[in-house]
């Protein structure tokens, strides 16, 4: 999903980095909120997991796709944290490893995390309060909110295509091309997602951001086991 | 598990993956790249302007096994986004009230640690 540069033009790559910043911005602020000294080394581990796990690009007929990680990191760190966590992952990957174009790291901010990490997010918490409030919902409601991140993503390149896409090609071809491709991909999402989040719901649930409400009723239990350190 | 373990436990999952895992990925155009080529718009991409760094393409410049470098280069991304994400979450989390006695809490001792 690393957009490189030159598919998009310069005005687009100028406003998604416009749109990257304040997101960035806003999200620097927010992490305040979610971050205290038990949870900012929770948020680095889960920044330097989606960097590796990135990697591993899995094959998907004749494309390939790799975890883009908004949905998960939002559910372990919570959702600003995600969006910082996803956005150190980009600019890495950009001055580093030649992964994703330069001019395009606003792009790559806004679609790989803006977009990811704020759709993963709003259907986690939706499912949160439609599935039975029980922690082994957790997983199940992470799984599918990175499901539907990644064809979302795809949608917006889609849209940001359509506005500045250097090459003529008729859009609804792009469209149908993108969300097709990155709703298979987006299976593997889930999968990878559904098992992170359900490995750490059984060894420490008290690090998952997003099981915070539903273990809420367990806290006194938890903190007994968490003394064992 | 305690939070020590768990921390151990996730950090050498991460280095297998970036330096061992990663040898193993597809090497098929991703999504977007697949896309580009089939639909016709993957002529226009352009070089990054960081392609001759040393990691370019998770591979390290001057280590010729194929192996090796890649791990070279995955472990070194995993170090730098650790400590870029460390330094920025670590900042984010410190409580300007460090010290106080809002920040002591008897059922978290080593809190100040």
């Amino acid at each position: 999903m690393h957009v490189p540069d030159g598919f998009l033009d310069a005005p687009t790559s100028l406003a998604t980095g416009v749109v990257a910043a304040a997101g960035v911005a806003v999200a620097l602020r927010g992490a305040r909120r979610e971050l205290d000294d038990r949870t900012a080394p929770m948020a680095g581990l889960v920044a330097t997991f989606v960097f590796a796990a990135q990697m591993i690009n899995f094959p998907v007929g004749p494309t390939s796709g790799h975890l883009l990680g908004g949905a998960l990191a939002a559910v372990l760190a919570g959702p600003w944290s995600a969006v910082l966590c996803l956005s150190v992952v980009l600019l890495v990957q950009a001055l580093l490893m030649a992964d994703g174009g330069v001019t395009a790291l606003g792009t790559n901010v806004t679609l790989i995390a803006l977009v990811t990490v704020t759709v993963g997010w709003a259907t986690f918490v939706v499912l949160r309060r439609v599935l039975p409030s029980r922690p082994a919902s957790v997983p199940v409601a992470a799984a599918v909110a990175a499901f539907i991140s990644v064809p979302s993503s795809a949608l917006v390149f889609a849209a940001l295509f359509a506005v500045g896409g250097l090459a003529p090609v008729d859009l609804s071809v792009v469209i149908t091309a993108m969300v097709g491709w990155h709703t298979l991909i987006g299976l593997g999402e889930a999968a990878i997602t559904g098992l992170v989040v359900a490995s750490v719901m059984s060894t420490r649930p008290d690090l998952v951001y997003g099981a915070r409400p539903l273990i809420a009723l367990r806290t006194l239990e938890i903190r007994a086991a968490g003394m064992t350190r | 598990m305690s939070r020590r373990s768990f921390f151990a436990a996730a950090v050498l999952l991460i280095l297998f993956l970036a330096g061992v895992a990663s040898y193993y990925a597809s090497d098929r155009p991703d999504g977007l790249q697949h896309v580009a080529t089939e639909t016709g718009f993957g002529d226009t991409a352009e070089d990054s302007a960081t392609a001759d760094s040393p990691l370019a393409d998770y591979r390290t410049r001057g280590v010729d096994d194929a192996r090796l470098s890649g791990a070279v280069a995955g472990v070194a991304g995993v170090g730098l986004v650790a400590l870029l994400g460390g330094a920025l979450f670590w900042t984010l989390g410190r409580r300007p009230a460090a010290g106080t006695a809002a920040d002591v809490q008897p059922d978290q001792p080593d809190r100040a640690a």
